[in-house]
């Protein structure tokens, strides 16, 4: 918490990646991708399916190895980042096994093992952050449910919150509105927002184009390779959309694509 | 042998065999290594490691043929070989479009197969029925040592890093996210895995070894819905297993290991049946958590 506090005082960049390429053996899923994120800001990261959102989550996590370029996140190494805890990853499906024996309570608390000792005994305080974030979730009252009891849409909040709990200056969340009903959308999007006002910056993908317009103050839109950046307003322009998606025509006012056919 | 047993003192019965001192050291080492089998069978089950524990239990056998013959401590060589087939199955996979279930049953054959092998060439006093099928009855005073001295290793391990392979077991991409180098977990369990596995060599021989690793597991995973019971009630059901199933072979006269081994299907039955929320016959539908 102090860091950023410090860190504030100058116009601190969150994420920094310059110039990323990726390949899958040989093919390419992204390339010359570029990045700044400063604090305390919301980016969306909209492309279609297979434009390399994932894939560019993934090199922020040092889970792919980028073939070229080189990324930092707040200012140091991905995996000093890490080790920091200043980097939280809400994957878009969770892959895990949903029998597996933990509660709501013993998820959220995952998200304190990094800061916590070596036989991860929980503290007072990582005690009080995973209440605090089931309350911002509201999943409070069911914090004893075994994790495969919950519905999608309480599942993927159980995830958030353990993504909050970690208390990462950095959130990358990979497509959380998709499958949740429209009182979870609003619960989220109100979460960032407030989440923004802690000063922490947040990078959404998503392809739901309305989502940006709401709370995202810059956007990035991606087909293989960053196509525009910028502050929402002036990157959200039809061309830009129209070349993001392929020549398919979004509807500019409530942002949803129109297929031609 | 007979006499007590018919003597219906339920107590004599209990006491008498503990006059024996094979006995005493058959109860101890077998309630050791049930430990410490009940506690990893939870991570084997939760990370469907089944058929890799099989295929560790069985990879030691060379290892341990070749440790008697040049006079090292079996466990050594047992490790050794535990450890390399892992690396193989692993290399083997990451290099070939072979699936890896294939490779794992490919790799483990090939080492048991080797075993037998040396086992017929090498003239030493190992005893091929005593790796097979474990003889916790006639252990020596050196094999009790260095499975104790395993049970510890393996004891300090899973306790020290027990949250850390449970969440490597749950979510390892989460593990990786927040900076702990889940490569490094993998190997230590697998190397755990080996270490449980030549213990409980001893007690139900190679060929069972995969029962103490994962049929307490299962059990206590149709009990619970918590990650620590579930641990507890694994080393106890484990360990309730390897003392009855011992004096069960004493009392009856039959094969020690696979004594050991029925009492935990036995045990898992009864789980499957009667447990409360997951047994079939679903006696109480609103109870544990």
């Amino acid at each position: 918490m102090d860091l950023y506090r410090k860190n504030r005082e100058l116009d601190f960049l969150r994420i920094e990646a310059e110039e990323l390429c990726v390949d899958y053996n040989g093919t390419v899923a992204l390339y010359d991708a570029s990045l700044k994120l400063k604090e305390g800001c919301i980016c969306g990261l909209v492309g279609m399916n297979g434009a390399g959102k994932t894939t560019f989550f993934k090199a922020l996590m040092g889970f792919v190895r980028p073939s070229m370029g080189k990324i930092l996140i707040n200012g140091r190494s991905v995996a000093d980042a890490q080790r920091d805890q200043a980097v939280a990853y809400v994957p878009q499906n969770e892959g895990i096994d949903c029998s597996f024996p933990v509660s709501v309570w013993d998820v959220v608390m995952m998200g304190r093992y990094g800061a916590m000792n070596f036989l991860r005994v929980p503290r007072e305080s990582d005690k009080r952050a995973v209440v605090d974030a089931l309350e911002r979730v509201e999943l409070l009252d069911l914090r004893k449910r075994p994790i495969g009891a919950l519905s999608g849409g309480q599942r993927k909040r159980a995830f958030l919150a353990r993504a909050i709990a970690q208390r990462a200056s950095v959130l990358l969340l990979d497509e959380p509105f998709s499958g949740v009903d429209i009182r979870t959308e609003k619960l989220m999007s109100e979460l960032f927002l407030q989440l923004r006002r802690d000063g922490r910056s947040i990078l959404i993908s998503t392809h739901d184009l309305s989502h940006v317009r709401e709370f995202c103050d810059v956007v990035v839109l991606i087909n293989k390779t960053v196509l525009a950046y910028g502050n929402t307003s002036e990157v959200f322009t039809s061309e830009n959309l129209s070349m993001t998606f392929g020549g398919m025509t979004p509807d500019p006012i409530s942002g949803s694509i129109s297929s031609e056919d | 042998m007979l006499s007590s047993f018919i003597s219906f003192d339920p107590l004599s019965l209990l006491i008498d065999p503990l006059s024996h001192d094979f006995m005493r050291r058959a109860l101890m080492i077998s309630s050791c290594v049930g430990a410490i089998c009940g506690l990893l069978s939870c991570y084997m089950t939760l990370k469907g490691w089944a058929l890799m524990g099989d295929a560790v239990s069985h990879a030691v056998m060379p290892g341990v043929v070749v440790a008697y013959a040049l006079g090292l401590p079996f466990s050594l060589g047992a490790f050794v070989f535990g450890v390399g087939s892992v690396a193989l199955i692993g290399y083997v996979k990451q290099k070939s479009r072979i699936k890896e279930d294939t490779v794992i049953g490919l790799v483990f054959t090939g080492f048991f197969a080797l075993g037998l092998v040396l086992v017929s060439k090498i003239k030493s006093n190992i005893d091929l029925m005593h790796i097979l099928f474990g003889s916790p009855l006639g252990i020596s005073d050196s094999d009790v040592r260095q499975t104790l001295l395993i049970c510890l290793i393996v004891v300090a391990v899973l306790i020290t890093f027990r949250r850390d392979f449970m969440l490597y077991c749950f979510d390892p991409t989460h593990a990786r996210s927040i900076g702990i180098n889940t490569g490094v977990l993998h190997y230590l369990l697998l190397s755990i895995l080996s270490l449980a596995a030549v213990a409980g060599l001893q007690t139900v021989g190679i060929i069972l070894v995969v029962a103490m690793l994962i049929t307490p597991g299962a059990t206590a995973y149709l009990l619970t819905d918590r990650f620590d019971r579930m641990t507890i009630l694994a080393v106890i059901s484990s360990v309730i297993s390897s003392l009855l199933g011992v004096y069960i072979s004493y009392w009856l006269d039959i094969e020690t290991g696979g004594s050991i081994v029925l009492v935990q299907t036995t045990l898992f039955l009864l789980a499957f049946l009667f447990a409360p929320r997951y047994g079939i016959l679903k006696i109480n539908n609103s109870a544990i958590t």
